[in-house]
């Protein structure tokens, strides 16, 4: 039985999008900066799809800007804040469990002189609400928070960085990375009270090599890349017309998110129950986490033989973050838990498609693997 | 004007009344690297090998970047073949070395004449080719000492040959010259430098890799597949041998004591590989251990392990720095791959307090608690073979 449990490195294309693509590049493949009918037609697909994303997160299209992903929104967004804002003061703030793209760009910008605060976590990948407060000074032009924990599930409290903005009397702007939680739970960037957003469109079933980022009306940030009216100037080039289109009719075919989080926590709930009744298993997310991931360990069991040992039954899970492989998880690392626990995780993460039957395969496959792979010490 | 390679074979030259059989082997050698290259022929004079292009569909630079890693060759140029005319050699050494000549200030002309009926002598060309080109390109100047670039005119039998400075060849002698032997190879960064370098010493080899799956994966043997291609850019074509481990490495751990798992794997992957070298007419083994690099290359460790081996096992490593063997995998491009973070067969189960100093009485001891000849047969039975080539 093909199973696959790894949505937080990608989801398979819905047929939507891959029909949107299909049609793009078919029958809609112009420029949408050409003043012809080509074009035309193309800069009408563009401003619809614009158009879907936005309303997905109850934005308008004008606050809308497309990018080549999580990663490119991610860099744009903190980089593009801070150089904007850099005379108002050198402080950012944020976590120590926030994925390469932003904690990278971060430590890039500390080498620059800025001055980086990561708040540490606890043992469920939590910030302390207090911290925060007491991390976002006068000085600070940065506050950037992921909304859901790409590797635990983790719910960040997003909407606390621009309470804490504002009781410092901070000018600073507010990022949240979005891309793990767009999709999966009601996703509001104005009700999170942020001025940046990103989401990624390969994790909510649309092609990879788009995604987007918000920017709330009226906040300016610089850009990154240069030669092009795009996107306002902010990410200039020919826009990805074909990957856009099959980004936004993604966005179009999500379900309402909040129905479908009954489905998952039940799946969840059922998966969690099952593997408690096996030895040796911990569940590293926490129980209010978003329950498209649970990430567990198999105490004794290495990562690499569990997944091969699932992987040859054709059951697809991973140990971490895809864009760190073989390495130890940061993000668990940062939440403290022991060597046993650090060797031997397992992400495990759903998608609308996931059924109960394959959650059977699953456990009856990590079962199977504890019994016939060797333990260590 | 046609361009051709000019080979310099270079220990062959010392190798008395055997030079025949080794340029041979070099030319077939050659021949089966460039096969899918376009078509060449080979001629050889005066230990000089030419590579000619039949015809125009040869992928002339794809050859030359194959014969720079044949092993064998000393030097070798990129030539013009010209008509041996004076007029032609002069115009033909303007338009063929242009792109060179551009990118230097400073040159000397070299002749060699080896068709004496040619109207000019050796000095004659040189002065001739020199003027001729300082009248073309003025921004040059003669150097004698230390010119940066040697222009060479060589009046051969059928043709005059119109190059520039010789390239570096690979050194080492014709692959299976020495005849054939096998390496050992785990994913890591030493094993695919060992092969390299016994490759250049013209073995031919063939490889044996142990997989343990589940706690080995398909990318680690993808990994070994991508090391080998590129050795045998070298070293041509490589069979590899796959054998499946698991069930040996599960038994080690269930009946041996924890210090001395390496070695004993270490004896087991001996007593495996020798039968499948033997089979394969192979006549020694190559590993890329190194003394003292880890607890099982220790002196007494390498001893236990020599213990089960009839053949020689030939270790090119062993007295080399870690960095040594960095400098070289970085030069025949294996190190980006060798360090693809995939668990592979030495490094499951590693102990945590290995015994650095093991006598053969203790391991021999410990292997009482194991099958060995049935674990041993079983995993020379289940081995399964790829032919892996770059070309």
């Amino acid at each position: 039985m093909e199973a696959y449990f790894d949505n937080s490195a990608t989801t398979a294309p819905c047929c939507e999008a891959v029909k949107a693509v299909s049609d793009a590049m078919t029958n809609c493949w112009g420029n949408p900066s050409s003043l012809h009918r080509s074009g035309n037609a193309a800069k009408e697909l563009l401003d619809s799809s614009r158009e879907s994303i936005a309303k997905c997160l109850s934005v308008s299209p004008e606050e809308i800007f497309f990018t080549s992903g999580g990663t490119e929104s991610n860099n744009l967004a903190v980089m593009g804040a801070a150089y904007q804002m850099r005379r108002m003061g050198r402080r950012i703030v944020s976590t120590a469990v926030e994925h390469s793209s932003i904690d990278e760009t971060l430590d890039k910008l500390a080498e620059e002189g800025f001055e980086v605060i990561k708040l540490k976590v606890d043992n469920y990948g939590r910030i302390n609400e207090r911290e925060l407060y007491s991390a976002v000074n006068s000085n600070t032009i940065l506050i950037t928070m992921m909304l859901v924990n790409n590797e635990v599930g983790t719910i960040m409290p997003v909407q606390a960085a621009k309470r804490a903005a504002m009781a410092a009397r901070s000018p600073a702007l507010i990022h949240c990375d979005a891309v793990q939680a767009f999709g999966k739970m009601p996703v509001k960037p104005v009700s999170l009270g942020v001025d940046l957003m990103t989401v990624s469109s390969h994790k909510i079933h649309g092609p990879k090599g788009v995604g987007a980022l918000y920017i709330r009306k009226g906040v300016k940030i610089k850009p990154r890349t240069f030669g092009g009216e795009q996107e306002k100037k902010i990410r200039p080039g020919t826009e990805a017309m074909p990957a856009i289109a099959g980004f936004a009719a993604a966005a179009r075919a999500l379900p309402d998110p909040q129905r479908e989080l009954e489905h998952i926590r039940m799946l969840r709930d059922y998966m969690v129950e099952k593997l408690t009744e096996l030895d040796e298993i911990v569940i590293n997310s926490p129980p209010d986490g978003l329950p498209y991931v649970t990430n567990i360990s198999v105490l004794g069991i290495k990562s690499e033989p569990m997944l091969n040992f699932l992987s040859e039954r054709g059951i697809c899970v991973s140990s971490g973050s895809a864009c760190s492989k073989g390495k130890k998880s940061h993000v668990l690392m940062q939440m403290g838990l022991d060597r046993r626990r650090l060797d031997s995780p397992l992400r495990i993460s759903f998608s609308r498609y996931t059924t109960i039957q394959e959650v059977d395969a699953l456990i009856q496959g990590i079962a199977e693997g504890k019994k016939v792979i060797r333990a260590v010490k | 004007m046609k361009e051709v390679i000019l080979i310099k074979n270079g220990e062959l030259a010392l190798k008395g009344l055997n030079r025949r059989t080794f340029e041979d082997m070099l030319v077939k050698n050659m021949r089966r690297r460039l096969e899918s290259a376009g078509k060449f022929n080979f001629t050889i004079a005066q230990s000089t090998i030419v590579a000619e292009p039949v015809d125009e569909f040869a992928d002339f630079d794809e050859a030359v970047s194959r014969i720079e890693k044949v092993f064998g060759i000393a030097g070798f140029s990129r030539a013009a073949a010209v008509e041996k005319d004076m007029e032609t050699i002069l115009r033909s050494a303007e338009e063929y070395l242009a792109p060179q000549l551009l990118g230097i200030r400073t040159f000397k002309v070299e002749a060699k004449r080896s068709d004496k009926k040619f109207p000019l002598t050796s000095p004659e060309i040189c002065r001739e080719t020199g003027g001729y080109l300082l009248r073309k390109f003025p921004h040059l100047t003669v150097d004698v000492h230390n010119p940066d670039l040697v222009v060479t005119v060589e009046v051969r039998d059928n043709y005059a040959y119109i190059h520039g400075t010789q390239i570096k060849g690979a050194g080492g002698m014709p692959t299976g010259s020495a005849g054939r032997a096998a390496i050992l190879i785990s994913g890591g960064i030493d094993s695919p430098v060992a092969a390299y370098m016994m490759a250049k010493r013209g073995l031919e080899l063939i490889a044996i890799h142990f997989a343990s799956p589940p706690y080995t994966s398909e990318r680690a043997e993808q990994k070994v597949h991508s090391l080998l291609k590129q050795v045998s850019k070298y070293s041509g074509r490589i069979t590899l041998y796959v054998v499946p481990f698991t069930e040996t490495q599960e038994s080690i751990k269930d009946n041996c004591p924890e210090d001395i798992f390496t070695v004993v794997m270490r004896r087991m992957m001996m007593r495996v590989s020798q039968i499948i070298a033997q089979r394969e007419h192979a006549g020694a083994l190559i590993t890329g251990e190194s003394v003292g690099q880890v607890a099982s290359q220790t002196m007494p460790a390498i001893a236990c392990t020599d213990a089960v081996c009839e053949m020689p096992v030939f270790r090119p490593l062993i007295g080399m720095d870690k960095d040594e063997v960095v400098a070289i995998s970085r030069k025949i491009d294996t190190f980006d791959i060798s360090i693809l973070p995939y668990e592979d067969c030495c490094t499951v189960f590693t102990p945590k307090h290995p015994k650095t100093k093991p006598t053969i009485d203790y391991v021999e001891k410990c292997e009482e608690a194991l099958e060995v000849e049935r674990l041993v047969n079983e995993a020379v039975d289940g081995t399964r073979f790829i032919h892996i080539n770059a070309y």
